[in-house]
């Protein structure tokens, strides 16, 4: 592990990998920031320009603007109560509380402080825990990376949309549907082009995640710019206070940070979890944990309340990493689009790339903890300054967003059929959104539509066409127990639920 | 009536499970393929049900939480204007170039939208696409067709 520290360290630390950590922070914390745009459109803007890289540095650029964006949407929820992201809405419960007393500037620098520590940590337990559970991986066949696949859909469309479990899965099957357009990797058969050559190469992996997130986040903004629900409440953004954290303050987030950097970390490894659901239980334990009076303080702007969702929510980044870099298998919307990106450079994720390309596993790990540290000094002193990106109209944003979209697609193809079918699918993920259709699912199954027909395909060979490969092995047969647990489980409550209305 | 829009795109995804179902089974194989435990048209036929299945479960279950969107409060009309700007701009960008169909895509949806400051407008389309393509074109050294700047000769 030494030797692989020392690898990643080499990696990261080259004056143009710091630089892509900057940028990447920089950036992402720019665009996590501005309500609606999460990382997932933070790192799908960065693609196209990723593809000019070698694959470490564009993975780190990618790695750098993931944190950036988190840490930004927490700057939005307590200035704004808008979170720029589902996983910092629990920042919002008391961060913007605390920013309506006129101590935004001492909320900000708890969730700077937070993030850093809950991600600095959360870097440590996948420093560890990443190259063991490759090793564990490396025995996997493929009936269990089938079984695999097809829990991590399951349990992302159970976790991503609450109450929506039918929804989210609908969204599972278009995306593995959009994945099957083109030619057949084995016979080289088309499917699905209607004898147009432009569909032969399938669609594109960008074309699919620019028109779900980018563009139709803008159209969505421009849609809904009117409605009451969505208008932000503003906080002054020129005199923020204070950023000093007093002896009492830090007392209180020595306690909260580890318990909720654990919590955020093992909930990040679980496909599909996520920092939405971890922040909400770490908000949640903590709520339990601390006495009655500081429990009486929760949503009104306390430390606790707002350092615990801050710390598990940046360690849920780290640790949705562990499935994406062990087994090949992304555990949240974000890690699948890096893994799509991974792809797109010709490295295959999973528990070879350890061996195979330690460089890029390494670094990336590496330049998870050098990012955290840029976030920290590059953000803490600038707080009030980048705050004031908030404030940028939305008339320039949306069509500046369009245009990035547009361009990355443009580039990667010089063809307008590509743009036409980004509007198309764009206009019809708008549609979809405004009904609650979650979009995370339709983008995992995209990426891994080709790997779980190629299992498939590899599982039924093996077994002369037999669906005993499901049952024929005890892991295969447990991660299907696991899966159909979720399934009847999500079924059941919305039985459950109409029985009660 | 009150129609539950959810349920019409459940209705709607379900034709479309069905027609990509049908498709599949349209799939050529080869001869020696179409016995075979696998072949190309094995993996979409499952989605295809899969599709049938999900839709056709959200159609017929109750709806708990059905969402209610205020339709006065959206604003299609400028959606609209700016999906129709987008198409214009795919239609042109590879007749006229890259340069011009950019900058003045960028600065109609600053129009459309409602801006009015004409010089903060103008630097955030043609000078600002300018510099953006010397980025690409000159720093990262991709290609950009551009008919319009190749005619007035400002490039090669």
């Amino acid at each position: 592990m030494i030797e692989g520290i020392l690898i990643g360290l080499t990696t990261a630390l080259t004056l143009q990998n710091i630089l892509m950590v900057m940028v990447g922070c920089f950036f992402g914390t720019i665009i996590g920031m501005l309500p609606g745009l999460g990382p997932m459109t933070a790192i799908a803007l960065m693609i196209p320009i990723t593809y000019g890289f070698d694959p470490a540095t564009g993975l780190i650029l990618m790695a750098g603007v993931y944190y950036g964006a988190v840490f930004g949407g927490s700057t939005s929820s307590i200035l704004l109560n808008a979170p720029g992201v589902p996983g910092t809405v629990a920042t919002s419960f008391d961060g913007y509380p605390m920013a309506q007393q006129g101590k935004a500037g001492k909320a900000l620098a708890i969730a700077a402080w937070s993030s850093f520590a809950g991600g600095t940590l959360s870097a440590i337990y996948l420093l560890f825990m990443a190259p063991s559970l490759s090793k564990v991986s490396l025995s996997f066949r493929s009936p269990d990376y089938f079984a695999l696949m097809i829990l991590g859909l399951t349990a992302i469309a159970a976790f991503s949309s609450k109450g929506q479990f039918l929804k989210a899965m609908m969204m599972v099957v278009l995306g593995l549907m959009l994945a099957s357009v083109g030619q057949d990797s084995l016979s080289d058969i088309t499917r699905f082009t209607f004898n147009n050559m432009n569909l032969t190469d399938g669609i594109s992996f960008v074309l699919v995640v620019m028109a779900t997130f980018a563009m139709s986040e803008a159209l969505t903004i421009i849609l809904k710019r009117n409605d009451p629900t969505s208008a932000a409440k503003q906080v002054s953004l020129t005199e923020l206070g204070s950023i000093k954290i007093n002896k009492e303050e830090r007392t209180k987030m020595y306690k909260t940070i580890p318990r909720s950097s654990v919590i955020g970390f093992l909930i990040g490894v679980l496909p599909g979890a996520g920092a939405t659901i971890a922040s909400f239980l770490a908000y949640g334990m903590e709520r339990n944990i601390v006495n009655d009076e500081e429990k009486e303080k929760f949503g009104k702007g306390s430390v606790n309340g707002l350092s615990a969702p801050e710390t598990a929510n940046n360690a849920a980044c780290s640790g949705s990493f562990v499935p994406m870099l062990t087994l090949g298998i992304p555990g949240s919307g974000t890690t699948a689009v890096m893994l799509g990106a991974l792809l797109g450079f010709g490295v295959q994720p999973g528990p070879r790339l350890y061996m195979t390309n330690p460089e890029i596993f390494w670094s990336i790990i590496m330049s998870m903890y050098i990012g955290m540290v840029i976030l920290l000094i590059l953000n803490l002193p600038l707080i009030p300054y980048i705050a004031r990106i908030l404030a940028v109209p939305k008339n320039y944003l949306i069509p500046l967003i369009l245009f990035f979209s547009i361009t990355g697609i443009y580039v990667m193809s010089f063809n307008n059929f590509d743009i036409y079918l980004m509007i198309g699918i764009a206009v019809v993920a708008t549609f979809m959104r405004l009904y609650d259709f979650p979009m995370p699912p339709l983008i995992l199954a995209f990426v891994l539509g080709g790997l779980m027909e190629e299992n498939l395909r590899r599982s039924l060979l093996l077994s002369n066409g037999s669906w005993e490969f499901l049952w024929d092995r005890t892991l295969t047969a447990c991660i299907l127990l696991t899966t159909i647990l979720i399934v009847v489980w999500h079924l059941y409550k919305t039985m459950f639920k109409k029985n009660k209305d | 009536m009150n129609i539950n829009t959810t349920k019409v795109i459940s209705l709607l995804f379900f034709i479309f499970s069905a027609f990509y179902l049908y498709t599949a089974y349209q799939i050529q194989v080869f001869a020696f393929d179409e016995n075979a435990p696998f072949n190309a048209r094995t993996f979409p036929i499952y989605l295809g049900y899969a599709g049938l299945f999900f839709s056709g479960l959200k159609l017929i279950l109750p709806d708990p939480n059905t969402i209610k969107v205020q339709h006065k409060t959206l604003e299609y009309k400028k959606t609209a204007i700016l999906i129709i700007i987008a198409i214009i701009y795919g239609a042109t960008i590879l007749k006229v170039g890259y340069f011009l169909t950019t900058s003045l895509f960028l600065f109609s949806s600053y129009y459309f939208l409602g801006e009015r400051r004409w010089v903060l407008m103008f630097l955030l389309s043609f000078p600002f696409v300018a510099a953006f393509m010397y980025l690409l074109h000159g720093v990262l050294d991709i290609y950009l067709r551009d008919p319009f700047l190749q005619s007035i000769g400002v490039m090669g």
